[in-house]
């Protein structure tokens, strides 16, 4: 697995430079994640991003975009808006957290 | 006291573990009941069939009493609530029904209501479904009309029930399409939320590549919003535009509101349970099976009875005091319509993605994998008399329900799933 050097300090990531622990995470590294893909994050972005985690640590799962909107209350319209084109992938890449299941 | 189980819906999944348990739990003890809000077992994999004139419509349905064995009581009823700290169902009739264990079967259904447009002016005129009997059988009619134009066939979200059946619909028109000599009037499109044409790598490369050599357009990563029904156009969040002449939607799938209502669901009324023993994550007297689960796997009738096999020994096992050993893997294995009297196999799990090889047996098969063969497509025809005669009355099949890697070619890199 490549490790890099985000934050300030060494992060494993996967060969999409998505976190593999999901431990390693701080909202300081969020932003850095966020900035490396072109995005500046305001309090709505943070509203998704906290939720993702709080749900991740609940579950065990990254959230589906259906559910950061039905049970985050961040409308999918406002989500594509946030994270252009791949709202699901993107927000999971910012907040530290594996991509989503592929469904089946 | 006789004991109660109480399993609800009479599909696949329901109607095999009130017949396998029937066998083997003492009649004098144990009592099982089985509601479903119709008497109408269909046989789904023949719905793919009715738009194209291969399946008439009586070899589809049976009434869903006659499929139970003798002793299991079947009651013809809508479930209003699951009580689960009472452990009792109340159905909207007002009768109460009290559960020592409940099997939570009540499958998926397709919710066109959930897409705003797709229950407007042209549902069933040039926007069809064909997961329902009513929808096949519109479609066809429409498609006995439809001699050129755009043709596009549209996922709206996964998870969906038998992932993989809009392909092999696109597949099937296709080679409806050149029989009936206009295939080249025809512009064939397929959308999908998924990146792919399918979910796992190996097959979705397989899959793409078999759409392209028959021309058919992709359109993946299309999240849509609504449907513009005057302008006949689907609009995704991103704002990009589809147009069609005919359309044909596997609309949202949901659970039943019912699970919804008694707080037993997720966020599209899937019971959460764990992936291994299907039981309730919140209820150690609950249990969901087929369809109406969040296991991470198909939802497909091969998973349900695959999933029943565990489940049937592992209930043995709790209801005499011992833990359960059964552990499900997420088995499923489909057979893929291709066109042409052609079919695949794929067979995967959890884990492991679908791959090439035979099946069952390594080498002798005589199913080859991710492979379009005749013998394929003839055992997908030969499955409706499985499914009426040996599947659904909870007689053995000599399938394993755990996943075999023997007979497979494991491809470099990409045997796990992301």
């Amino acid at each position: 697995m490549p490790v890099t050097t985000m934050a300030g300090r060494p992060i494993q990531v996967n060969d999409e430079g998505f976190l593999t622990d999901a431990d390693e995470w701080d909202e300081a590294l969020g932003a850095e994640l966020a900035a490396a893909i072109g995005i500046t994050l305001t309090d709505e972005h943070w509203k998704a991003i906290r939720f993702l985690r709080e749900d991740f640590a609940e579950q065990g799962e990254t959230a589906t975009l259906r559910r950061v909107s039905t049970r985050g209350e961040i409308p999918v319209k406002r989500l594509f808006e946030l994270f252009p084109q791949k709202p699901t992938k993107k927000m999971a890449y910012v907040a530290g957290l594996p991509k989503p299941r592929g469904c089946v | 006291m006789t004991r109660q189980l109480l399993v609800l819906g009479a599909g696949t999944a329901g109607t095999m573990i009130a017949n396998k348990l029937r066998h083997r739990l003492d009649a004098g003890a144990w009592e099982i009941t089985v509601v479903d809000r119709d008497d109408l077992h269909p046989y789904q994999p023949g719905y793919l069939f009715l738009p194209f004139g291969i399946y008439t419509p009586d070899q589809i349905h049976r009434p869903r009493h006659a499929q139970l064995a003798d002793g299991v009581r079947f009651v013809e009823a809508e479930v209003e609530r699951v009580d689960a700290e009472a452990h009792r169902v109340s159905l909207t009739d007002g009768r109460l029904l009290d559960y020592d264990y409940l099997v939570i079967a009540s499958g998926t259904t397709p919710r066109p209501d959930q897409t705003p447009g797709m229950l407007g002016s042209q549902w069933r005129r040039s926007i069809f479904d064909f997961y329902t009997f009513e929808g096949a059988n519109a479609l066809a009619t429409a498609l006995q009309g439809f001699d050129h134009g755009r043709l596009v066939v549209h996922i709206t979200e996964m998870p969906i029930k038998c992932p993989v059946a809009p392909l092999e619909f696109t597949f099937l028109a296709d080679a409806w399409l050149h029989e009936r000599g206009v295939r080249d009037r025809v512009e064939l499109v397929f959308v999908t939320p998924l990146p792919g044409a399918f979910t796992k790598p190996v097959a979705a490369e397989h899959l793409g590549s078999m759409l392209e050599e028959r021309k058919i357009l992709l359109e993946p990563d299309f999240m849509i919003e609504r449907i513009d029904d005057e302008a006949k156009t689907l609009v995704s969040y991103d704002e990009r535009e589809i147009p069609f002449d005919l359309l044909v939607t596997i609309p949202l799938n949901m659970g039943a509101d019912f699970v919804e209502r008694s707080g037993l669901g997720d966020e599209l009324n899937y019971v959460p349970v764990n992936k291994h023993t299907l039981q309730s994550k919140a209820h150690a007297d609950i249990f969901a099976v087929g369809d109406a689960s969040d296991i991470p796997t198909s939802k497909a009738g091969s998973v349900a009875h695959f999933s029943v096999e565990i489940f049937v020994d592992n209930f043995l096992e709790l209801i005499a005091g011992k833990p359960m050993t059964g552990s499900f893997d997420g088995h499923a294995n489909c057979f893929i319509e291709s066109g042409d009297h052609k079919g695949l196999l794929i067979d995967f799990n959890y884990d492991t993605e679908p791959l090439t090889g035979s099946y069952p047996l390594p080498l002798a098969g005589p199913m080859a994998l991710l492979k379009e063969t005749r013998r394929n497509h003839l055992g997908k025809l030969a499955f409706r008399w499985i499914y009426w005669n040996v599947l659904l009355p909870g007689r053995p099949l000599p399938l394993p329900a755990h996943m075999s890697m023997a007979g497979k070619h494991a491809v470099t890199a990409a045997t796990k799933e992301e």
